[in-house]
């Protein structure tokens, strides 16, 4: 309580003085946060993993509280999908394919058109994953991920999709740094739930699915493909409209949906 | 334990709390305390960063130069919250979700800053750890009866468990949706400073200024 703190203050006032606690804090500090990110680094990997896996059920409607993830995901199959041919591709390995990582490789991606790459991914890897659900050995949901910019930050999560590769089921992210208490309506369930029944593509075929801005109105024509928005967090919802019509369109999972839809698989 | 240190400890729980006396950190008390668990992760997040920043802070308080000991503490206090932070993410990660943004917010957080400047720039590290697990712990009281107050009125559960069965469950609760919504925590942490100034009138302020009266005599 009585320390001398004045003295020593005007001592420690000189330049050199100054520089060089600057730079001791900075290197202590600097330390403790990289040695905290680089250690706990695989636990948040495992973490999010999990997560990945949770919402994967979730949007399957498989997921229950409580109960064990990598027990219930056992029963998901998951496939790789050439998306230029929307073909299953049977040589790559499932379990090990990790699309985020291979759209960096420039041996196993391919830079998106900028007049095509609403969603502004950048670049997408040549294969997808997509995610089956199968009940009595009938095909019943199909899991596509999705990704894009929404407003401050890169969205990724899931679309379920029903068997005609058409009806909407549900729609999750696992992944956001939108608009606390604003933009982040996107995980909310009620929102979630107005996805239910919505249809991808209209009888012709092109893909309107879409959130529009405010409420959709009885007298649209496309009621059954838009989505309501929610005011003040627009361009979140515009986000969401790239990147379900860039995944869905021709570039992403359109040619698999369109196999799907004539019957194969 | 000697007085200094019990009263560096135990003062800001009740007589001289953060929350209700110094009107700080009220930011994060409106915004994380919806629901109690994610509030007492905060809590601790918090009087961790208090604790072990006003322990830094002291310890170098010696050679600190006075023209740069702000930026010198903001620095601490932001690597202990992006400590705090990871760890969270690592083994809490449903909560650091729920909890978004505002463990981050910790570094704004004005009684971390406030302690270390005010009490850890001038006492020993001991006694500055203590200061800060009080702060924390004041903090932490205010927080708590806020959280339980609006999860058992605004959702009729604590923790999660049902204490009040919800009418939309076929109970009697009909919950008061207006608790989970932000201003109710204002409301509650208004109820709960006036309850601390009725049970301690020390605490009330003194009114900063009078209106004076005016005479005709004196209009000039």
């Amino acid at each position: 309580m009585s320390d001398p703190s004045k003295d020593s203050g005007a001592k420690a006032d000189t330049v050199a003085r100054t520089l060089l606690v600057a730079l001791f804090v900075s290197l202590v500090c600097s330390s403790l946060v990289a040695s905290a990110a680089v250690l706990l680094k695989p636990q948040q990997v495992e973490n999010a993993v999990v997560d990945m896996r949770r919402n994967i059920l979730e949007v399957a409607g498989l997921w229950a509280p409580g109960a064990d993830v990598d027990e219930l995901f056992e029963s998901i199959e998951v496939r790789v999908v050439d998306l230029e041919t929307g073909a299953y591709a049977e040589d790559i390995n499932p379990e090990s394919y990790d699309p985020i990582e291979a759209a960096k490789d420039p041996a196993q991606s391919v830079k998106i058109p900028s007049e095509i790459d609403i969603a502004k991914v950048g670049r997408r890897a040549k294969h997808g994953l997509v995610y089956l659900v199968r009940r009595d050995d009938e095909l019943s949901k199909i899991i596509l991920p999705v990704s894009g910019y929404g407003l401050w930050s890169i969205l990724h999560g899931f679309l379920a999709l029903e068997a005609d590769g058409n009806t909407v089921s549900d729609i999750t992210f696992y992944a956001h740094g939108e608009t606390p208490g604003l933009g982040d309506f996107i995980v909310k369930p009620a929102w979630r739930a107005l996805w239910h029944g919505k249809r991808a593509f209209d009888d012709s075929g092109a893909l309107e699915l879409r959130v529009v801005k405010g409420r959709v109105s009885a007298e649209d024509p496309r009621a059954d493909n838009h989505v309501d928005g929610v005011s003040g967090a627009t361009l979140t919802g515009n986000g969401v409209s790239n990147l379900v019509q860039y995944w869905l369109g021709d570039d992403g999972y359109g040619p698999y949906l369109k196999n799907i839809q004539g019957g194969g698989s | 334990m000697s007085s200094p240190a019990k009263r560096a400890l135990l003062e800001p729980i009740v007589d001289d709390n953060p929350v209700t006396l110094q009107v700080l950190g009220i930011c994060s008390a409106l915004a994380v305390t919806t629901s109690l668990l994610p509030s007492l992760y905060m809590c601790v997040a918090l009087t961790a960063v208090a604790a072990l920043s006003n322990a830094a802070v002291s310890a170098i308080r010696h050679i600190l130069p006075s023209g740069i000991r702000i930026i010198v503490q903001m620095t601490i206090i932001a690597s202990l919250v992006i400590v705090v932070d990871e760890s969270l993410k690592a083994f809490a990660f449903e909560t650091s979700r729920e909890l978004s943004v505002f463990v981050g917010l910790i570094i704004t957080n004005c009684i971390v800053l406030g302690r270390t400047e005010s009490f850890a720039s001038k006492n020993p590290v001991g006694l500055s750890f203590l200061d800060g697990i009080g702060n924390g712990l004041g903090y932490s009281t205010i927080l708590i009866l806020v959280a339980t107050s609006r999860e058992l009125l605004g959702a009729g559960t604590l923790l999660g468990y049902t204490i009040f069965p919800t009418a939309a469950d076929g109970g009697w609760y009909k919950p008061n949706g207006m608790m989970l919504l932000p201003p109710s925590a204002f409301f509650v942490i208004g109820l709960i400073i006036w309850a601390a100034r009725t049970w301690k009138p020390k605490q009330v302020e003194k009114p900063e200024f009078r209106i004076h009266e005016v005479h005709r005599t004196e209009v000039v």
